[in-house]
């Protein structure tokens, strides 16, 4: 922190400013609600998540236990990442698996080429927050992922059903936040908001934060679809023509591996994906997550019924 | 672009936008992103496309901070939307609030985080009611810097007459309400002249564009870096045994500059103790400026906890069970005096009584209308308020971040008001 302050001026660098904020949130939360979880997806913005509680907590423990929805079709490096990262931090792991949701009979998988566990989540995360109580959720949102996501507030609160409603949200002042709730509902929390993809991926070049491997260039099977390219994997139905070939390219989320699609890139190290990045010309989601295209309002549609 | 190296250490600028309906306030939030090269090519595509399906002859950057559903079937902006951009100088945070009377309260909200304003005007119009109600808000918020964008230049021939004229008539205004740090800029958003690039519309203009003014606004004084006070949030204290004495208190930096050694008082309760370290990320500091995050261990054991201010003996704050307060009413019921609510400032919320309804502002004339029988939504007031517990708190104008609360219903538990002490006892 101090390395990047200018010692004369007494100014902080836009990444201390957005660390600290998102620091104040944290703590917030859990000085204001009873039981909070932080979501994890073994993404590259709930890495820094995890990051971020171990400033504003150490050297206790997280208030808080670290929740995974697990479709079942996740790359198998971001499991194996999730189970290592938790345990080095000595914190607590809750999964919440849209199989037994499925199992359950609470929710009907999709079937077909084009078959998607990403929408299925919404009930197994739900399920799962109602069955531990939980009252705040943390997650790793950012308003520069979407134009919905712009206009939503860092505590955003959900009724009974989960359900984000854009016209009754409370005005957000300074960095005063009301966490207060009713029983039964609860809050999303986004300390990251006021991020964007280029700053997180500065922050984890500074705080040399290690990520999944899929984010960085590497050799796999791909298959092309709508302009885009997927993993090849056992989760996913080809289509005719659909054929796999070795690709080099690195993924710049890690959704579920039936949504998630990479770009062809030979970015091997962090300092090479934010030079990469900086030049990019597409935002992260319309390159990469089919769930987004689908239709103008696709994340405004699925905020509504509570998908984080 | 900036190399990584640049940007790391390039400073952040919040900055929140104001202009009535139709002013050019999305084109102009359009143009800027635009032009520093911020749109992405699928979402140029995707503007292209909604401007070739509205029959435009032209890429309406307007459509680029159009939001939700809603707004796009009314075809106007409806609430506070944030966006982010960058150049090789500075990191910018936009807050957009839009420009229709009943919507003053998302003005007061995009304003509360904001260093600077930039409040638009149209050039053929001139100061009108709006930028009376922007330019107060900024005041009352006090913003430490504000730009007046007077835009459409394109319309009135580029005129510096006009311009002249509207730059006085802004200057008063600004005089009338103690802008800080006030400037004027004739722009045309639809074309660009003076939003990134100069253009050639206006030689006789001399001075600097919007995007050069807002890259070199100094921002660095303007926090309080002279009176010390840091709200506590969390303590933190280790269950482990190699922590076993450990007793941190955890918060952010509200003003002040902390030093290990600082002699400290505890409010509201008076106890005294001295600064033993400033802790994060499991490093020591040598010191903590205002804005960060930290954690500070006292030299003694104390009793602190959530809502407790550490501040500095020789300057503290008021402990005070009385505030008058400036308030912006954003709740659909109306606020009558005796109402009770609770006040939320720094890391304390306290029960709160509603003693008297002072006065109230009449936008049209800027004029203090006294004792109105009850606020309404988007009224902005003054107030008197009694608090069941006290609270350390400054005047909004010395200390934004300990003058500043908010108001809060107990029984709906929404934010129904936003409030800046302006004298406490
Ligand atoms: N001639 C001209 N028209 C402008 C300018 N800026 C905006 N407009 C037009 O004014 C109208 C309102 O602009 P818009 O950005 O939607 O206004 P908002 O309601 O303040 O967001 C649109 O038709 C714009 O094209 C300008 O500088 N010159």
């Amino acid at each position: 922190m101090t390395a990047t302050r200018d010692p004369v001026q007494r100014n902080l660098s836009h990444l201390d400013e957005l660390e600290a904020e998102a620091i104040h949130i944290m703590r917030e939360v859990a000085a204001e609600r009873e039981r909070p979880v932080l979501l994890f997806s073994g993404g590259k913005d709930s890495i820094v998540l995890l990051r971020l509680a171990e400033k504003a907590f150490r050297p206790a423990k997280f208030p808080f236990p670290v929740m995974h929805v697990d479709t079942g079709h996740n790359f198998p490096e971001v499991i194996e990442f999730r189970d290592r990262r938790v345990a080095e931090l000595g914190e607590r792991l809750v999964v919440a698996s849209v199989q037994e949701s499925i199992d359950k009979g609470r929710v009907v998988e999709e079937t077909g080429p084009r078959a998607s566990r990403n929408r299925l989540q919404t009930t197994t995360l739900l399920d799962a927050i109602a069955e531990h109580g939980f009252d705040a959720a943390l997650g790793g949102a950012r308003r520069d992922e979407e134009r919905a996501r712009a206009k939503e507030r860092i505590f955003s609160f959900r009724d009974d059903f989960g359900q984000w409603n854009p016209r009754a949200q409370r005005p957000e002042l300074w960095n005063l936040y009301n966490a207060r709730i009713r029983k039964g509902e609860q809050i999303r929390v986004f300390p990251i908001s006021n991020w964007t993809e280029l700053d997180v991926w500065q922050y984890v070049a500074r705080e040399q934060l290690e990520l999944p491997r899929i984010y960085f260039a590497h050799q796999r099977e791909v298959f092309r679809r709508d302009g885009m390219l997927y993993a090849a994997s056992d989760f996913v139905e080809r289509l005719p023509g659909e054929d796999p070939f070795p690709a080099t390219v690195r993924f710049r989320t890690v959704g579920d591996m039936t949504c998630t699609g990479g770009v062809l890139s030979e970015a091997a190290t962090i300092d090479e994906v934010v030079t990469e990045i900086a030049a990019t010309r597409v935002t992260e989601r319309g390159e990469t997550r089919a769930d987004d295209r689908v239709s103008e309002a696709a994340m405004e549609d699925r905020k509504r019924v509570g998908y984080f | 672009m900036a190399t990584s190296e640049q940007m790391l250490h390039s400073a952040l600028l919040r900055l929140v936008t104001a202009g009535s309906v139709d002013d050019g306030k999305s084109t102009l939030i359009g143009r800027l992103l635009y032009d520093t090269k911020q749109i992405l090519a699928d979402q140029l595509e995707h503007i292209e496309d909604a401007s070739r399906r509205r029959g435009n002859d032209y890429v309406d950057l307007a459509l680029l901070t159009d939001g939700l559903r809603a707004e796009r079937e009314q075809g106007i902006t409806i609430d506070v939307a944030y966006r982010s951009f960058v150049t090789p100088r500075r990191r910018f945070q936009l807050a957009d609030a839009p420009g229709h009377v009943q919507y003053t309260r998302n003005m007061v909200t995009g304003a509360s985080t904001a260093d600077l304003a930039v409040i638009l005007v149209d050039a053929r119009k001139g100061v009108v009611e709006q930028t009376r109600r922007h330019s107060y808000i900024a005041a009352m918020l006090e913003l430490p810097h504000v730009v007046f964008a007077v835009n459409k230049m394109d319309l009135v021939d580029y005129s510096e007459e006009r311009f002249d004229e509207i730059a006085r008539d802004l200057a008063g205004l600004a005089a009338r309400l103690g802008l800080h740090d006030p400037h004027t800029i004739p722009i045309s958003a639809l074309k660009g002249d003076n939003v990134v690039d100069r253009g050639d519309g206006m030689p006789w203009y001399g001075g600097t564009t919007l995007l050069e003014h807002l890259e070199t606004v100094e921002i660095a004084g303007d926090r309080n870096l002279e009176d010390r006070r840091f709200p506590v949030q969390w303590v933190i204290r280790p269950q482990a045994a190699e922590f076993h004495d450990y007793r941190g208190y955890a918060g952010q930096v509200a003003s002040g500059v902390w030093r290990p050694g600082d002699e400290v008082v505890v409010l509201p309760a008076g106890l005294r103790s001295r600064v033993g370290a400033i802790d994060a990320a499991g490093e020591e500091l040598a010191d903590a400026v205002p804005g960060q995050s930290v954690t500070i261990r006292l030299a003694d054991d104390v009793d602190v906890a959530r809502g407790d201010l550490l501040a500095d003996p020789e300057c503290p704050p008021v402990v005070a069970r009385e505030l008058l307060a400036r308030v912006c009413w954003m709740s659909e019921r109306p606020l009558t005096p005796r109402a009770r609510l609770l006040v939320k400032q720094t890391t304390r919320t306290v029960p709160a009584l509603v003693d008297e309804l002072v006065s109230v502002v009449e936008i049209e004339t800027l004029e203090e209308r006294p004792a109105p029988e009850q606020l309404v939504l988007n009224d902005l007031a003054l107030v008197r308020l009694r608090l069941a517990e006290p609270v350390a708190v400054d005047p909004y104008a010395v200390n934004r971040a300990t003058g500043a609360f908010i108001l809060v219903d107990e029984a709906t538990n929404d934010t129904i008001g936003a409030g800046m002490v302006v004298e406490a006892s």
